[in-house]
């Protein structure tokens, strides 16, 4: 079966303004919309692409959470994924657990294209995509914006600082997309109802034999620096005169 | 006492300004040992320029055809096996570092610290989650040396009058050649560099079109400002994403940064929050980025920005 496997995160809805506790112990997370990571949901769609032109047959959707995470699930199903696995763990885990988590995910289901968003929009730190290939002694073409397949191959345009890097990679691969890969299509009710009979698996953290540490642990949060609100000016003349009073232009 | 190895990004002939923050970040390491690795085909030339930053202590050279273009699944392997010696090895927070380090962290066994914003101690970093809405403190207790990327915006960069050692260093490890690189094309504006301008001017969707973005190039040579970019216009198709500023785009910190026909997105401040002076120039008076602009401007940008040319 050619099968793709897709990660998905819970994360902070994209549009919530997330705010310190005040103690510093933490983000205000009870009570606020939680979502799908939105690259995550742009690898989703970039599988049920490739699925809808005949490159792969199934699939397959997998997060790491608690159960509360089956609701992301669900709409990762009813988007248009077959089958879902929550690997349940009570505690968040950190990328490099993740990437072996995912690794023995693999083993399981042998895809042979891994999916994932290039970042998470909590924690913002880009590196599980990275750490599942060198584990898994593969390719890794991060932040594509487009992805062709053919002959075992894939040919993925990354988002550089450059411009724009062409990648040649042999599969099985592991791909992390950019914003501008794809855009996620809505989804439709008559699919949500058809979701709730999908199957959704549940695996314990502990039955795959990865035991996850914290080895980052944050220690403190707070809210950035504030910038002062500064002054509006009334024409491009005075703004040109006060940038020159300031010695910014000549 | 940290032995830090920074990974060098270049591009064959030039050592790329990122890695000069990437020295000044672990220079803040208390007694920091400096060393640079530059991969490359040829390394002399990127080696010498890296041997003049101060606060290095060495240059390390590995040479090998196969690293003619930085692909990470052939780097990382080589990397990995000098890094043990180290305490902390660091690239840049740019897509080259971003790609690069956690396929070193993994084959290490250790964990990451993404977007190093300062350092309090040798084992404790200060960086931003959120897109930057919210900073945090971490303590690592790592596997092996620590890996990090450094946030190039919060650091100056090391300055030259440096006379370090390069010696080269021979790496027997199997190179992958499952990953071959195609090409890439890289846009050549002859302007500044949006990551290391002193000055840059950016545009949004309010432009309208690619055609109107030519304003913002025309009032960017007067300044000698490079152009940036808002994810609503790099989406439009106004610009390419290479000029894309803000939490997926490029974090920058010029002195001056004038924003036109930019809302001010959340994920756009983000990565114009160093900026030493924000001007913003939009229609709509309650527009974000007023919050943030130390001068504003509410005026139609069709009509602004000829007469910015003028007095400029």
């Amino acid at each position: 079966m050619k099968r793709i496997l897709v990660g998905i995160k819970r994360v902070v809805d994209y549009n919530v303004r997330v705010r310190v506790k005040p103690d510093g112990s933490g983000v205000v997370t009870d009570g606020v919309k939680m979502s799908i990571n939105p690259f995550d949901e742009i690898a989703l769609e970039e599988a049920l692409r490739i699925r809808e032109r005949g490159g792969a047959e199934e699939i397959v959707v997998a997060t790491i959470g608690p159960q509360d995470t089956q609701q992301q699930l669900r709409t990762a199903l009813a988007m248009g994924a077959d089958r879902a696995l929550l690997v349940e763990h009570a505690t968040p885990v950190e990328p490099l657990d993740v990437a072996r988590v995912f690794l023995k995910l693999i083993e399981r289901e042998q895809p042979f294209l891994v999916i994932l968003g290039k970042q998470a929009i909590d924690d913002d730190n880009n590196q599980t995509g990275q750490m599942l290939a060198a584990l898994w002694n593969r390719p890794q073409a991060t932040f594509a914006s487009r992805v062709e397949l053919a002959d075992g191959k894939a040919t993925v345009t990354r988002e550089v600082d450059a411009g724009l890097e062409v990648l040649e990679v042999d599969l099985p691969a592991v791909l992390t997309t950019d914003l501008r890969l794809n855009e996620p299509r809505y989804v439709k009710l008559p699919e949500i109802m058809k979701a709730k009979k999908k199957p959704l698996e549940t695996i314990p953290l502990a039955s795959l034999g990865v035991e996850p540490r914290q080895r980052v642990k944050p220690v403190r949060y707070e809210p950035p620096p504030q910038r002062q609100k500064g002054v509006m000016v009334k024409s491009a003349q005075e703004l040109v005169e006060a940038l020159k009073k300031k010695g910014l232009v000549a | 006492m940290s032995k830090v190895l920074i990974v060098a990004e270049h591009d064959g002939t030039t050592l790329n300004a990122s890695t000069a923050k990437c020295v000044s970040c672990a220079h803040a390491l208390a007694g920091a040992e400096i060393t640079i690795l530059v991969c490359a085909a040829d390394a002399s030339a990127v080696a010498a320029q890296a041997a003049r930053l101060q606060h290095v202590a060495r240059v390390v050279k590995v040479e090998n055809p196969a690293n003619e273009h930085l692909v990470a699944a052939v780097l990382a392997p080589q990397i990995a096996a000098l890094a043990g010696a180290y305490s902390h090895v660091f690239g840049p927070s740019t897509t080259f570092g971003k790609d690069l380090m956690p396929r070193i962290a993994a084959l290490l066994g250790t964990a990451q610290v993404s977007d190093i914003m300062a350092i309090e101690s040798a084992t404790r970093f200060r960086r931003p989650i959120y897109a930057g809405n919210v900073i945090t403190t971490v303590e690592v207790e790592a596997d092996g040396p620590i890996v990090g990327t450094v946030r190039t915006a919060s650091f100056e960069a090391a300055p030259e009058g440096g006379t370090a050692a390069v010696e080269s260093a021979d790496v027997n490890v199997d190179l992958p050649a499952h990953t071959r690189f195609v090409s890439v094309s890289a846009a050549k504006s002859g302007r500044p560099d949006l990551q290391t301008a002193r000055r840059v001017i950016s545009g949004g969707r309010a432009l309208g079109s690619a055609e109107n973005f030519s304003l913002l190039y025309r009032l960017a040579d007067k300044l000698g400002a490079a152009v940036g970019a808002s994810r609503a216009a790099v989406d439009a198709g106004y610009a390419p994403n290479d000029l894309q500023v803000g939490q997926t785009g490029k974090i920058i910190a010029p002195d001056l940064y004038i924003a036109i026909g930019i809302s001010g997105a959340i994920q756009h401040l983000t990565g114009i929050k160093d900026a030493r002076t924000i001007v913003a120039i939009n229609k709509d008076p309650e527009a974000p980025i007023f919050e943030v602009a130390d001068y504003g401007l509410v005026g139609d940008l069709f009509e602004v920005l000829p007469e910015l040319e003028k007095l400029l």
